[in-house]
């Protein structure tokens, strides 16, 4: 059986180009770039080639890159910073949404425990944060904003740019996490006034276990990690130089063919949009238009995702669902809730990421199997037979 | 696939006793949809013993899982076997189920007294209140574990 990978905002394949750059780097050029011979300084100046690469792709100075084990250390290491920052002026509010990924809310939340205070911006029932709400907001203590890029559930794209421009004119810092962002979508950290920038490498046929952050000259970066002098002493621990070659690799690949793959990866969204919307009682998650090019993310009423996801998996279509079942929790996914969807019908969502690697034919493939599937869960729920026979009612 | 157990898989793709019973003598329905998890049993019973039984269950897989083999342990059986029938009787004939999902066991032991009473309910058969909790205090406990 033929595997259809349709979970590109878990993890993507890594790409030859990528494997092709990293696999040097794994035999014969082993060096640590700390070490002042040869092999080492071999190993050193790939570092620094990678991060003047990256830095020119994200329109930064290769003195703003420095490189993660990937995007929840550098989401952690950007909020921690900006916020010590602030709170040694006595600026202890920090803004950001509903709907981040728990690598910024759990950090925000256990920053609110050491005495922040959180403000979460509001997503709307689209999924998209409104920049003149964030700037009615902000507050003379306020000490950052942490807004991501693009949502990696529902795939909403956020106006980073105009939050950007907001934060500059108030003088607060503003950091984005752009892990399902970079590589899909355009970035540029001047032009978009970003103050702080987390990326990680699986997102974009890079290999995984490996990001970088992006920091502006003169604003806060705070080691997160202690030990050595590595990363101009903001980051210890001797460098991924494979991975972060790979990674180097894969988002210049990526930035150069963006216009390309997003052209292929959106018609192809929107055909299987187009096909699971002629299920009845289903909904399309988040903005129609302000969403990543790859982003499928709909909800299924009277059925439950995790059961959606095994029978799909039985055909060979790896996807992904917001489902309580899927997340080892007892709640649905906390992006659905903050969109506004009821428990129930979060219960039944199922996310769909496509890559440029993905065909026409996997698309047919999913058109026939997801409406299968769906018709026979429904055909075996309750719920489904309550709403069919109007004992509740239809809430999509 | 590592999450669940070959005897899960096998249940939740291949779930025994689906359906309904138009004229069950007994129905029970546990669970609710905001947390994500609905059973429905109906029963057919004679002389005491259950000569059919069918289920209907939106949740995860081994919800549906845990339906299945619910049903397939009762069918045929005296009544005074089927309020035996414990949670984890029912996971254990699926070869387990992980920590998580314990709860989906607990929901099918329910469905199953839920419906008997039912029956007990619907034919003015005398039963021992005490050992038909609250459904919704047990589903707290489910919760906790």
């Amino acid at each position: 059986m033929k595997t259809i990978y349709a979970d590109n905002a878990a993890t993507t394949a890594m790409s030859k180009t990528a494997i092709d750059a990293m696999t040097p780097y794994l035999a014969g050029i082993y060096g640590n770039p700390s070490s002042l011979h040869s092999a080492g300084q071999a190993a050193k100046e790939a570092l620094e080639a990678a991060r003047g690469k990256i830095a020119a792709l994200l329109n930064a100075d290769p003195q703003e890159i420095y490189f993660t084990s990937g995007g929840s250390e550098s989401d952690n290491q950007c909020i921690r910073s900006a916020a010590t920052a602030g709170a040694a002026k006595g600026k202890k509010h920090i803004i950001s949404t509903a709907f981040e990924h728990h690598a910024v809310l759990h950090t925000l939340k256990q920053l609110e425990k050491e005495g922040f205070e959180v403000t979460l911006l509001d997503v709307h029932q689209n999924g998209v944060v409104k920049a003149e709400e964030v700037k009615a907001a902000i507050r003379p203590d306020t000490a950052l904003v942490t807004v991501m890029f693009a949502n990696n559930e529902v795939g909403t794209v956020q106006p980073v740019a105009e939050i950007g421009k907001v934060c500059r004119e108030a003088g607060v810092v503003f950091h984005t996490d752009a892990v399902q962002a970079a590589g899909h979508l355009k970035i540029d950290v001047k032009a978009q006034n970003i103050d702080m920038l987390s990326v990680s490498a699986h997102k974009f046929h890079g290999p995984k276990g490996v990001g970088a952050l992006y920091c502006r000259k003169g604003a806060p970066l705070m080691p997160h990690i202690r030990g050595g002098a590595q990363e101009r002493n903001k980051r210890a621990g001797t460098e991924n130089v494979a991975g972060i070659v790979a990674m180097a690799a894969a988002l210049a690949e990526a930035c150069a063919s963006m216009d390309e793959n997003a052209k292929k990866v959106s018609a192809l969204r929107d055909e299987l949009i187009k096909g699971l919307l002629k299920i009845p009682h289903s909904k399309l998650n988040g903005d129609v238009s302000l969403r990543l090019p790859g982003n499928v993310n709909m909800c299924f009423e009277g059925i439950e995702g995790e059961s959606l996801l095994l029978l799909l998996d039985a055909r060979g279509i790896c996807a992904s669902s917001g489902s309580a079942c899927t997340s080892g929790s007892l709640e649905p996914s906390h992006v659905l809730l903050a969109l506004g969807l009821p428990h129930e019908v979060a219960h039944g969502s199922l996310r769909l990421s496509l890559s440029e690697y993905n065909t026409e034919d996997d698309v047919k493939a999913i058109l026939k199997a997801v409406p299968e599937v769906v018709a026979y869960l429904r055909s075996m729920s309750p719920v489904w037979e309550d709403l069919e026979k109007g004992k509740i009612p239809h809430l999509i | 696939m590592a999450l669940y157990s070959d005897k899960v898989m096998d249940h939740f793709t291949n779930p025994r006793n689906v359906g309904k019973i138009e004229d069950a003598d007994g129905v029970g329905e546990v669970g609710n949809a905001v947390c994500g998890d609905i059973m429905k049993i109906y029963l057919k019973i004679e002389n005491d013993i259950i000569v059919d039984v069918k289920f209907n269950t939106f949740g995860c897989g081994s919800a549906i899982a845990s339906s299945s083999m619910a049903t397939e342990l009762i069918k045929g059986k005296p009544l005074s076997q089927a309020l035996e029938l414990t949670n984890k009787a029912v996971a254990e004939a699926l070869d387990g189920l992980p920590a998580h999902k314990m709860h989906c066991s607990v929901l099918a032991e329910e469905a199953i007294r839920a419906a008997i009473k039912d029956y007990y309910d619907r034919h003015g058969i005398e039963y021992d209140k005490s050992k038909f909790p609250d459904p919704a205090e047990e589903e707290h406990k489910a919760d906790e574990d």
